[in-house]
């Protein structure tokens, strides 16, 4: 008697315990989505109805895709879209080109000086961005290489976390099989494209990811290095947006904007959304 | 084994090249600029050598209402936000069914746009003639008169920015915190279980103390992550941060290398370098406060 009566309550506080979880779950996840929701929702409103709008509707019953094709003839935004995708894929092939070689010198061959080099390496992970990106800016104007591609690519290809992401996976494979193909008179480039990098291809496809992402997002080389619009990538082409493009008031086909710009990395993490979080959680940081 | 000293290097020599020339040079460079006196960027010379540009900087009123901004939204965002990631953590170990939902639709400000989704904050905060906005919708439920959380007092601002921060900030810290939890042994909880232990006991004797480390390591990447905010407030206040007393010290150091108050890399690079000053100090205070509290 007593016993089941001590046997229900738990089990209602454990039901309480468990509302209260979820609840609080959803309350975030509802704080996460609803900017999203109210950016595709808004960018479907037409103009009018927005601006009529003294209370803010959470739905429309006439959506409109009038905004997209202004977000596309209005104001330049193939052009930063593209000019993203250009950056984005270079940065990425040259770090990786880049990333692979120097990690196949750590992990494979063996020269004088290599621990010390690896050292210096690692300490250089500590080095904050905001102190470099001067100098890196008067390097690159007295270069003449503003508002030009390879002043926007050069400083951003490198970084020590990949390469020692990278060594670390490529030192796990059997020497034995290095030793193998010594035997059969393969060279070591041969080696490190026919067998180190099919081995380590979830290591690089998880670089590379993280890569993009932090190029599609980059905001403060582009801005400091491109004052013309023919250079803009998504994040200043947006903010030039905000602040010139459209007339101020047209938000409906600001979002539409955003729509499209946030649209690809969304994709992307929805494809590759366990690589991301693994990688992200080995060492990745915002910014 | 054999050694094949010239190749190893010829290897390397790519990636050594852009970080001597993008990484280790400026890191020299930035030193050298901030004890040059009155250096001018057209002719690229300079007065003399000493600690000026750092005086100047320390007394400049930007500079002191950006360190103000950023120590606020530091000393704000930071416990906030671990708080609430810790919170979300600990409820996301303790259920089974949509914890993938939950765990995906969480990391999604990860791979958004800074710049971009900070323009729907904008839009959900501001207050126009048309419409007080959709913050203001809900605060008007409560009774709260309109506030334009954009252009408006300097709390609004405030509170804005470091409520977009800790938004922008959480995926990170719940992903290493639902890590962190799930990696702790099964059999402590087994044995608590046995004794009959309370939830709240369990919590404070077993899981703290077996992610403090990671805990710690979160406070630490945050704080240095705070101090250099910047896209976050230009994303709600536009580039013209100062007029919008809303700028960062990380703001102030671009604003006087490039914009309509640049051209100063001089300045910038005082500035630089007492903001990493004071970063260093932060990150050793944690570290010393660690040692009595982490159990590794």
């Amino acid at each position: 008697m007593n016993y089941e009566k001590i046997e229900k309550a738990a089990a209602r506080r454990k039901r309480l315990l468990r509302i209260v979880t979820y609840t609080l779950l959803t309350f975030w996840a509802i704080m996460v989505l609803f900017p999203f929701y109210w950016m595709v929702l808004t960018s479907v409103k037409s103009y009018g109805a927005y601006n009529s709008e003294w209370i803010p509707q959470l739905y429309t019953l006439a959506p409109t895709l009038q905004n997209y094709t202004d977000a596309f003839t209005a104001v330049p935004l193939a052009g930063y879209f593209t000019n993203t995708i250009l950056f984005t894929v270079a940065t990425t092939a040259i770090m990786l080109v880049v990333t692979v070689l120097a990690a196949f010198a750590f992990s494979r061959l063996t020269f004088r000086g290599r621990d010390l080099v690896f050292t210096l390496f690692l300490s250089l992970m500590m080095i904050p961005n905001e102190l470099v990106v001067i100098t890196n800016f008067v390097t690159i104007t007295n270069m003449d290489l503003r508002n030009t591609f390879t002043g926007l690519i050069l400083p951003s290809v490198t970084s020590v976390f990949y390469i020692y992401l990278l060594k670390e996976n490529f030192a796990q494979i059997p020497d034995e099989l290095y030793y193998a193909a010594k035997v059969d008179g393969t060279s070591d480039l041969k080696y490190l494209l026919k067998v180190m990098i099919p081995i380590c291809k979830p290591t690089i496809i998880t670089i590379t990811i993280l890569k993009v992402i932090e190029c599609w997002n980059s905001y403060v080389w582009p801005r400091l290095i491109t004052d013309d619009q023919a250079y803009f990538l998504v994040s200043n082409g947006i903010q030039e947006i905000r602040e010139n493009g459209f007339g101020r008031e047209n938000i409906p086909a600001m979002m539409a904007a955003v729509c499209v710009i946030s649209a690809p990395l969304i994709v992307l993490f929805l494809v590759f959304r366990k690589k991301i979080m693994a990688g992200v959680s080995r060492g990745g940081m915002k910014g | 084994m054999e050694k094949n000293n010239r190749k190893g290097w010829l290897y390397l020599l790519p990636a050594a090249v852009f970080l001597g020339f993008f990484l280790v040079y400026p890191l020299i460079d930035v030193f050298i600029y901030s004890f040059e006196e009155g250096y001018n960027f057209a002719s690229q010379t300079y007065f003399g050598v000493g600690t000026y540009n750092y005086s100047y900087v320390l007394h400049d009123p930007y500079f002191l209402q950006a360190l103000k901004n950023t120590f606020i939204l530091v000393i704000i965002t930071v416990p906030v936000s671990t708080g609430i990631a810790l919170l979300i953590s600990v409820g996301l170990s303790s259920i089974q069914k949509l914890r993938d939902l939950y765990q995906t639709v969480y990391f999604l400000p990860y791979v958004t746009n800074t710049l971009a989704v900070g323009l729907v904050f904008m839009i959900l905060f501001k207050q126009t003639p048309y419409t007080d906005g959709l913050a203001n919708f809900v605060l008007s439920w409560f009774g709260a008169g309109p506030v334009d959380f954009i252009g408006g007092p300097y709390w609004a601002k405030m509170f804005v920015l470091c409520f977009y921060t800790v938004w922008v900030v959480m995926p990170f810290k719940i992903l290493i915190l639902t890590g962190a939890l799930a990696s702790v042994d099964q059999t402590y909880y087994n044995a608590a279980k046995v004794d009959g232990t309370s939830k709240l006991r369990i919590f404070t004797k077993i899981t703290l103390p077996m992610i403090s480390p990671t805990l710690f390591y979160l406070i630490i990447t945050g704080f240095i992550g705070a101090f250099k905010a910047y896209s976050d407030a230009v994303a709600l206040f536009g580039t013209d941060l100062n007029s919008a007393e809303m700028n960062t010290i990380v703001g102030y150091i671009y604003d006087m290398l490039y914009g309509n108050s640049g051209g100063y890399p001089s300045y910038a690079s005082a500035a630089a370098i007492l903001l990493f000053t004071i970063v260093l100090t932060i990150t050793c205070i944690n570290l010393l406060v660690s040692r009595k509290h982490v159990h590794y």
